[in-house]
Formats: C-alpha cells, structure tokens, sequence
C-alpha cells in the first residue's frame, strides 16, 4: 500500500480516478459531485443562527434549503479524504501564505486572508450566480454535456486567466 | 439505491474526492495559481481526464437505463458573467469551491480564515441580490438544460465520439509540448 503514502500520483491517475468516482455517485446516490451550493446552504444557516426561521422566506433558500443534504456530506469528506492523503505522504503543514503569492506579494498573511476574503467572495458570489462551480460545471456538467456547464467553465477560465495576469504580470 | 442512507455515501464519496484532489496537488494554491498563468497544466489534465472517463461511463449507464442524468438548466446572462466573477474570485484566492475543502484538509490557513469566509460571504450576497437578478440579468440568452447533442442535432454518442479523441489528442499535444 506504498501509493497511498506517494505524495503525488499522476493527474491522468487522479483524474480517471475522479472520472470513475463520478459513475458511483450517480449509480447509488443519482447525484453528480458538486460543491458550491453547500456553501450557500451553510450561508443559509449561518443567517439563520442569527435572523431565525424568516431567513427561510428568501426566494433563494426556497430553491436551496439551508439544511445539510449529500452534497454538505461531500464537502465535508473532501476536508477528511484531503487530511487523510496529506498526512499519509508527509505532505501536510500549515501555511498562512502560499509560496509562490509569497515571492509576489510578500510574507504578510493578513494581506494574504484579506485578499483571500475577497477573492472568495467573488467566488462565492460568482459560483451562485453561475449556478454551479469547477467540480458542478467544469466536470460533473461538461460531462453530462450540458450547455450551461461549458459556457461556464470556458469562463471560469478566462475569468482567471485574466485575473492571475493583472495580478502577477501586471501589479506584482 | 437512491434512498439509502445517502449522507453516508455523501461522505464517503467526498474522502475519496479530497483524497484524489490532494494527491493531484490541486489542493495547493501555487498548483492552482501555475494553471492559470499558464504554467503548470496539472489542472487541466485532471479535469480534462476525469472528463473523458466520467463521460463515457456515465453515457452508456444511461444508454443501459440504469441512471438519469440531469444537466443543468441555464442562460448567458447566468453562466457567461456567472462564470467570469467566479474566475476572478478563482484567481484572486487561488482555490475553487471544492479544492478550498481539500486545501483546508492540506493546511492552509489562508484557505480557512479568508478564503472559507469569503465564500459563505459571497454565497450569501447572491442570496440576497437573487431576485432582482432572477428577474433580469439572468433570463437573458436563456436556453434551458440545452445539451451539446441537442444543439447539434446528433446522438450522444456523436459528441462523446469525437470529443474524446480531441480532448486525448490535446492532452498528447501539451505532454508532447512539455507542459
């Protein structure tokens, strides 16, 4: 069982591995992987804890219920699985401030969360508005050869490209 | 099967997830951050080959009757600009959605404290915006659970086809190219 202790294993691997992932999420629980509306539910309940149950009445926790479902359970795995695999090889440390922001940005971590808080509010915000993120379009949809997931995804990606340019081209 | 204790299956499902993203590295911002400068094409091969494999797997579990598929509904006004806000946000923070859990599990802190919350935020504020985008914005260029078949006309199987062997060939061209 030495692989499982690799740090790394071919992406042609992983990614077959994932393929193959998605056949059983679909055959026993009829779902495709997906992310991003486990964080809009969980928004949904962090309003709630303070708001209460009038949170519920928004259109928008209508269509997703702020409740913990399959896809919650997913999410939270995928915390477990990525642990598991990172201390299985050594691979696991904690970091504030990634190598290569660091070479272009420097090592100050409250400038790295502040500009992670925005970027993942973007993210958040764009994830929903797109109806689904790169897992729940860029694999799951294209996949299913949905028409919304590859405009989606080919987004994604310009969208970006583009900001990974202005920010290490361009500012840095 | 459907039924059967699915929060369950949801974790389990989700450790062998977080465990593959973990061990294609794309758990880690600089991975993430090297594809979108264009110089590291770790991401796009694990999408691009879980996109082949997952394709024609779950096509002929469909093809047999044994799952329903479900593609998403949509419009340019929600996937085009969705998509591109979600870019800038990918960029910006260096994770998605899903590799933000596994970056989490990996250790990243930035990933925890800025990253998580600004997602939660971000999801939130759509929450809120929906209705006046759901009224406007979001219904133009609406097209619906269009699939790529649909469009063209053609089986399924005429997409996958030729799809597969574009996606192997420039998966060979970018090996080939040393990237």
């Amino acid at each position: 069982m030495n692989w499982l202790r690799e740090v790394s294993w071919s992406p042609y691997a992983v990614g077959i591995g994932i393929g193959m992932l998605s056949w059983f999420t679909w055959l026993i629980s009829g779902k495709p992987i997906g992310c991003s509306t486990s964080f809009a539910r969980t928004a949904g309940m962090i309003e709630k804890l303070f708001r209460g149950k009038k949170v519920e009445n928004r259109p928008y926790y209508q269509e997703v219920k702020p409740t913990v479902d399959w896809q919650w359970m997913l999410v939270l795995g995928m915390v477990l699985g990525a642990f598991l695999s990172s201390v299985l090889s050594g691979d696991f440390r904690w970091h504030w401030v990634p190598r290569q922001w660091e070479a272009a940005f420097g090592p100050s971590a409250l400038l790295r969360v502040g500009l992670a808080l925005v970027g993942g509010t973007l993210l958040g915000f764009g994830s929903r508005w797109a109806d689904g993120c790169t897992s729940g379009h860029g694999i799951s949809g294209t996949m299913q050869l949905a028409v919304s997931s590859w405009i989606s995804a080919i987004c994604f990606f310009v969208g970006g490209i583009l900001m990974a340019q202005l920010l290490f081209a361009i500012i840095a | 099967m459907k039924t059967r204790s699915p929060l369950a299956w949801g974790l389990l499902f989700g450790i062998i997830f977080g465990f593959l993203l973990q061990k294609g590295g794309v758990t880690k911002y600089d991975v993430i951050i090297g594809q979108l400068l264009l110089q590291d094409f770790t991401v796009l091969k694990i999408i691009l080959t879980a996109v082949v494999s997952g394709m024609i797997g779950i096509h002929l579990m469909k093809s047999l009757g044994w799952i329903q598929l479900d593609p998403k509904s949509g419009s340019w006004g929600k996937n085009a600009i969705g998509g591109l806000i979600f870019g800038l946000g990918f960029a910006l923070l260096g994770y998605c959605p899903g590799t933000i859990a596994g970056a989490i599990g990996n250790g990243y802190l930035d990933a925890l404290v800025g990253g998580l919350a600004g997602i939660l935020l971000g999801s939130g504020l759509l929450a809120v915006a929906y209705p006046r985008l759901q009224a406007g914005v979001m219904k133009r260029g609406h097209f619906g659970d269009l699939t790529l078949p649909r469009l063209f006309k053609v089986s399924d199987w005429a997409v996958i086809g030729p799809l597969s062997l574009v996606i192997v060939l420039a998966l060979y061209l970018l090996e080939r190219a040393g990237l």
